[in-house]
């Protein structure tokens, strides 16, 4: 089990150039596949282009409790990186004028950030229609000063969404730590208790699932029937719905790929699932994602490679959304992982 | 000619075996396809039989295939291990309960 960052362990691919220029060459350089941007032409997507704003992502640190194995953000204790309450002012000015419907708060835990709740207070005020909080579960039972979050959550109907492997312990506690999964089984009985993901309620909770390895996630709601079945007979757990999303072949998944020798056949079943159906509606093309610092990108995963928007605008302290909207998408490679089979995004399938 | 009888890399290739027969080929991609979609057992449950069959026909294509199709579909090692288990049964029981033809033989031809 993985116990620090890569930017802790001074790995190479902690820097996100080396991760690009992984990408860029060996099987896709010599042609043994095309990159996506060929692919995408192949399709009759000349490229992909922001649409209206539908919802504003805003990563508030990288600091979390935890550090999976696949983690995307190479997030973990070590992490210093945290939105400062300047920024999150800067957030609430665009919260106030943006029509975007959906606001997505994520990290790291972004529960960690010692302004987090003054900041979902400030941002309900904005009246957002929906509003999520992406919760690693645990951070709930980590330290009493959490333990009355369910609580939080509910005061402003909060959308929560968690992360959650597997049904089983093993497969848990292998990608996620040990320990996470009775950690996580125990915070999902605190958030249904307070009504969290009971059928009817308007209380959501959904569940993410990662493939814990170098596969492609099956069939969404093929895997949310075994996920409801077990949770609910094992743990009488109720959850709404579960999302699928496949792991990109970046940071921490990538540093596993390459180490386990996995990285070409990953990359050959990515590009095999490629769908361009769900190449249409990736979503990028409805997401601005923000990161601690204020910079824009078009998705969490490309704050993590660091390339940022193809705009003028670069900064939420300038944010423009007529500007920014018909921007062309920044892509590479490790954008396969979001045109895969029905498609991936931090809202579900797409496709 | 490769070296050896067997390349994980010809996995891949299996769809070009319609090249050089594209009616058959098609026909039968067709069926493949048509027999693993859900209907009365599930696509989980089919996964497990073609993972328990891969092993009896002793196919590494199909092993490769359908233990990662397995992993996919959140089936669990335990679960995959039982079914192998299923497999090695019946085929082991397969010779044994010839055991009982040799068995009427020798209390037939003995005195």
């Amino acid at each position: 089990m993985t116990q620090k960052s890569l930017h802790k362990r001074n790995n190479k691919l902690a820097q996100s150039r080396e991760q690009l220029d992984f990408l860029a060459n060996g099987i896709f350089k010599n042609g043994e596949l095309p990159t996506f941007k060929t692919k995408l032409a192949e399709t009759g997507i000349k490229e992909l282009t922001a649409n209206t704003l539908e919802i504003l992502q805003i990563n508030v640190g990288y600091m979390c409790n935890q550090v999976c194995e696949h983690c995307h953000v190479d997030a973990g204790p070590d992490r210093k990186e945290i939105m400062t309450r300047e920024t999150m002012q800067q957030c609430l000015e665009v919260i106030k004028t943006t029509k975007a419907h959906t606001l997505d708060l994520t990290g790291g835990a972004p529960e960690m950030n010692p302004n987090f709740r003054w900041f979902v207070e400030e941002a309900a005020k904005a009246g957002i229609k929906d509003f999520i909080v992406r919760s690693n579960l645990t951070i709930i039972r980590a330290n009493k000063k959490y333990h009355d979050l369910p609580n939080f959550f509910k005061k402003h109907n909060i959308h929560v969404v968690s992360s959650m492997p597997h049904w089983t312990q093993g497969k848990t506690d292998k990608q996620r730590g040990k320990g996470v999964f009775s950690q996580s089984i125990q915070a999902l009985k605190d958030l249904n208790a307070v009504g969290y993901g009971i059928p009817g309620s308007d209380l959501r909770l959904d569940l993410v699932y990662n493939p814990s390895g170098a596969f492609l996630p099956a069939n969404q709601s093929a895997m949310e029937k075994d996920f409801k079945h077990a949770l609910l007979d094992d743990f009488d757990i109720h959850f709404h719905q579960l999302f699928a999303i496949t792991n990109l072949p970046i940071s921490r998944f990538l540093d596993y790929l390459i180490a386990s020798e996995n990285y070409e056949d990953y990359m050959y079943a990515l590009v095999e699932a490629y769908n361009p159906q769900a190449a249409k509606s990736v979503m990028c093309t409805n997401t601005l994602s923000v990161s601690w610092d204020g910079f824009l990108y078009d998705c969490d995963f490309n704050q993590m490679l660091e390339l940022p928007v193809n705009s003028k605008i670069k900064h939420i302290s300038d944010y423009n959304e007529n500007v920014l909207s018909g921007r062309q998408i920044v892509t590479s490679q490790h954008c396969y992982g979001c045109t895969a089979g029905a498609g991936s995004s931090c809202q579900g399938n797409v496709a | 000619m490769q070296k050896t009888y067997y390349d994980p890399a010809d996995l891949k290739k299996f769809s070009k075996i319609s090249d050089w027969n594209e009616e058959l080929g098609e026909k039968f991609f067709d069926y493949y396809g048509k027999v693993f979609e859900a209907g009365a057992l599930s696509e989980r449950e089919k996964s497990l039989i073609a993972l328990a069959v891969s092993h009896t026909v002793q196919c590494p294509y199909c092993i490769d295939a359908y233990t990662g199709d397995a992993l996919q579909r959140g089936i669990t090692k335990e679960e995959m291990m039982e079914a192998l288990h299923v497999s090695a049964a019946i085929r082991g029981g397969a010779s044994l309960v010839h055991g009982v033809q040799m068995m009427n033989k020798v209390n037939k031809l003995e005195m």
